[in-house]
């Protein structure tokens, strides 16, 4: 049937915001809060949702996910806080050096890719650096449900340990934290040792550590279905290449700087796409040919789709050789 | 428009009826002259002015009556509403998108006002008034899913997402086609599939999850699904078979027009913001054929898809053994000529049943 035929848009469904607040909280970590334009209520989100924040960077159109760290209970504004990555591609350098109090923004509506497991009797939270940002909301829900929790926290110093004070002050018994420049580690094995049945693990960090947790996890006979983690994948630069695609009937050149996502959105092809980082599998597309290497990055596509050379995840995978025709 | 609501039964004497506008703008689910099994979804973002895709949960003359015959079906079974216990918060987002969307798109049938948790409801078809604290069950008569649930036409499923895949943790389900929710409970995606015929071989069931598991928060979605029942019964269950088995096989040449009724499900799914959990609405609307070909295109069209329906969707479906009954009566309605694509009815421009 179709009732009422309407193309999807790529991506979610969008809200005009005003920004509201810029607080800065250390010397890498800024807090952003918005504000709606047209004055309503924010949507209600569950924890560990993120919004896709649009950046109009000259004529640039950069899109990144953010978890939203504000209160889940609260909609009169979303909150997210973004640590400054000299190294990386600029979307968190354009926030911290041009987003100013009062500006126009648009990002998404909420999508978790990082939900809690509402089965849960107790959540165990393990956050690296600005990996604590999700957990913000979902201690803010847990503590408004009356969930029981606790916070490992391993930041690289105090200087740099991003809500650390507010945390232990609120929830001193409940708040654990690790600075490495005191060379103090979290504790895992014995951490997972000591938890009752019904207990899910969230780690959210560097890549490192989420490994660790889950190879750790496995180890002490965790089911993998108590172990959630988030990464969120930015795109890696990488040498030029040029895509065929079929569909849209054109021939485009991916930058070194850009994703492939990226380009074909450059060329005004509407893409599907959710989460920008190779999580969601929203933008999942078929290759019609290849002529060599995929460079895959994704978490999507399994070791065997990786191999086969027929999807490609645009929106953080590349390809190295002749050819590349896909299927959109 | 204000809607006229009607007192008719689903049950004993079958006093259902459908007016002449419930007629039209029923949704008839063939777009072609042809049915087989798709991922036939689209988004859920209104539609033609009056039809039933028009408001996020379509009220109509049904409403009051389908209410009353849920509440002597919960009386008699009250496991046809059941909630997993962390499903709790899922049933609040139930509650307030179906509070919020009634009151928003039916503000003469619907109020809501809301002073922070306080939040009063009035709902003037049921005679509701009623004061309670959002997210504090104590300030309701039974849980939150089933208390809006009592009060919404169509069969509610509420699945809980867990490491991309989607379980039957919850739901209100008491005008369905042969499926019970005690039974599925606790179940994942492709178990309580699993007696749907074909449909896995052509891999629809893995494509339809992918699709399910990226639907986001403002931005539902629908499909329509359909079968057939004899008397205008909304709970065909499996618990009541032996109350509505039997009387599928009290259909005569002459009485079939006015008995036998195409059953259509207008599917939506919506992704519930605080529980991220996903939301499955099944809204049923049941046609007599008598009605239904009145409508010329539909007549002829209805008489091709049931004439070449695949064996194995005609048994699934129940309706096998009626098979040689209906086509002998829809042959009657079905003149050869051509008919227009969708499904929309198109009384204007297509021709009357030539005789
Ligand atoms: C999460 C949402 C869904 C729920 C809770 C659900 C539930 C069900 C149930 C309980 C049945 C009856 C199975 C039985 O015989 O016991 C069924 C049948 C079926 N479902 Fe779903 N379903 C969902 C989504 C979908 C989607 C997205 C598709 C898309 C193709 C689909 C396709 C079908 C088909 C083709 C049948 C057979 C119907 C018939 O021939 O009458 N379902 N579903
Ligand atoms: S957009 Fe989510 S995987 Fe590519």
């Amino acid at each position: 049937m179709s009732a009422a035929p309407q193309k999807a848009k790529a991506g979610a469904e969008k809200i005009e915001v005003t920004v509201s607040a810029v607080v800065p909280l250390n010397p890498l970590v800024t807090r952003f809060e918005f504000t709606r334009r047209d004055g309503q209520p924010f949507p209600p989100f569950s924890a560990g949702a993120h919004t896709v924040v649009e950046m109009r960077d000259g004529a640039r159109t950069r899109l990144n996910p953010y978890s939203l760290m504000s209160d889940p209970g609260d909609s009169s504004i979303y909150a997210i806080s973004v640590r400054r990555d000299d190294q990386g591609r600029g979307g968190s350098l354009f926030l911290h050096n041009q987003v100013k109090v009062g500006d126009p923004m648009t990002i998404t509506y909420p999508v978790n890719l990082f939900p809690l497991d509402l089965r849960g009797r107790k959540h165990v939270f393990l956050a690296g650096g600005i990996g604590i940002t999700p957990f913000l909301a979902m201690i803010a829900h847990l503590e408004r449900m009356g969930g029981a929790w606790e916070l490992h926290y391993s930041c690289r110093s105090k200087e740099l340990g991003t809500y650390v004070d507010e945390l232990t002050y609120k929830h001193p018994n409940k708040v654990h934290v690790y600075f490495d420049d005191q060379d103090q580690a979290i504790g895992l094995e014995d951490l997972l040792d000591g938890q009752p049945l019904g207990t899910h693990v969230y780690v959210c960090g560097p890549k490192g550590m989420i490994d660790w947790v889950h190879a750790t996890a496995a180890a002490h006979g965790w089911p993998d279905e108590n172990v959630h983690s988030e990464e969120f994948l930015a795109p890696q630069p990488g040498k030029p290449f040029e895509v065929r695609l079929c569909k849209s009937d054109i021939t485009i050149q991916v930058g070194e700087h850009e994703s492939l996502l990226e380009a074909m959105e450059r060329c005004g092809v509407d893409a599907p796409f959710l989460c920008r980082g190779g999580a969601c599998g929203q933008c999942e597309t078929d290759v019609v040919s290849s002529d060599g290497d995929f460079v895959h990055r994704d978490h999507w596509l399994d070791d065997d789709e990786h191999a086969s050379g027929k999807k490609i995840m645009p929106c953080v995978s590349r390809f190295v050789g002749k050819s590349l025709v896909l299927d959109r | 428009m204000t809607i006229q609501f009607n007192t008719e039964t689903f049950r004993d004497d079958y006093s259902f009826r459908n007016s002449d506008w419930a007629i039209k703008r029923f949704p008839f689910p063939f777009h072609e002259d042809s049915y087989m099994y798709s991922v036939n979804m689209e988004q859920h973002r209104g539609g033609p002015a009056g039809s039933v895709y028009e408001k996020r949960f379509d009220v109509d003359e049904h409403y009051v009556s389908e209410m009353a015959d849920r509440a002597i079906v919960l009386a008699e079974d009250p496991l046809r509403c059941q909630s997993l216990p962390h499903m709790t918060l899922a049933g609040w987002d139930t509650l307030e998108l179906i509070m919020v969307s009634k009151s928003e798109d039916y503000p003469d049938l619907f109020e809501l006002h809301r002073d922070g948790d306080r939040w009063r409801w009035i709902n003037k078809p049921m005679g509701i008034d009623h004061t309670f604290t959002f997210l504090d069950e104590t300030t309701l008569p039974c849980g939150p899913l089933e208390y809006i649930t009592r009060q919404a036409q169509g069969d509610y499923a509420v699945l809980d997402q867990r490491g991309d895949m989607l379980y039957m943790d919850a739901g209100m389900v008491t005008t369905q086609a042969d499926w019970s929710l005690d039974f599925d409970i606790g179940m994942d995606f492709f178990e309580w599939h699993a007696p749907v015929p074909l449909a896995h071989e052509m891999g629809i069931f893995k494509r339809a999850l992918k699709f399910l598991l990226n639907i986001q928060q403002g931005a539902p979605a629908r499909r329509l699904n359909w079968t057939m029942t004899v008397n205008p019964l909304l709970d065909t269950s499996p618990e009541n078979y032996h109350k509505w088995g039997v009387q599928k096989t009290t259909l005569t040449p002459e009485n079939i027009g006015a008995k036998q009724h195409l059953r259509v499900e207008l599917q939506t799914f919506y992704r519930l913001p605080r529980s991220n959990a996903l939301l499955f609405p099944i809204r049923c609307y049941l046609i007599a054929f008598q009605d239904l070909v009145t409508v010329p295109k539909w007549g002829r069209r209805l008489h091709r898809v049931v004439r070449d329906l695949p064996e194995e969707l005609a048994t699934y479906k129940g309706f096998i053994a009626n098979r040689p009954l209906m086509l002998d009566y829809l042959s009657r309605y079905d003149d050869g000529l051509p008919t227009s694509p969708g499904i929309w009815p198109d009384l204007e421009t297509e021709p009357p049943l030539q005789t």
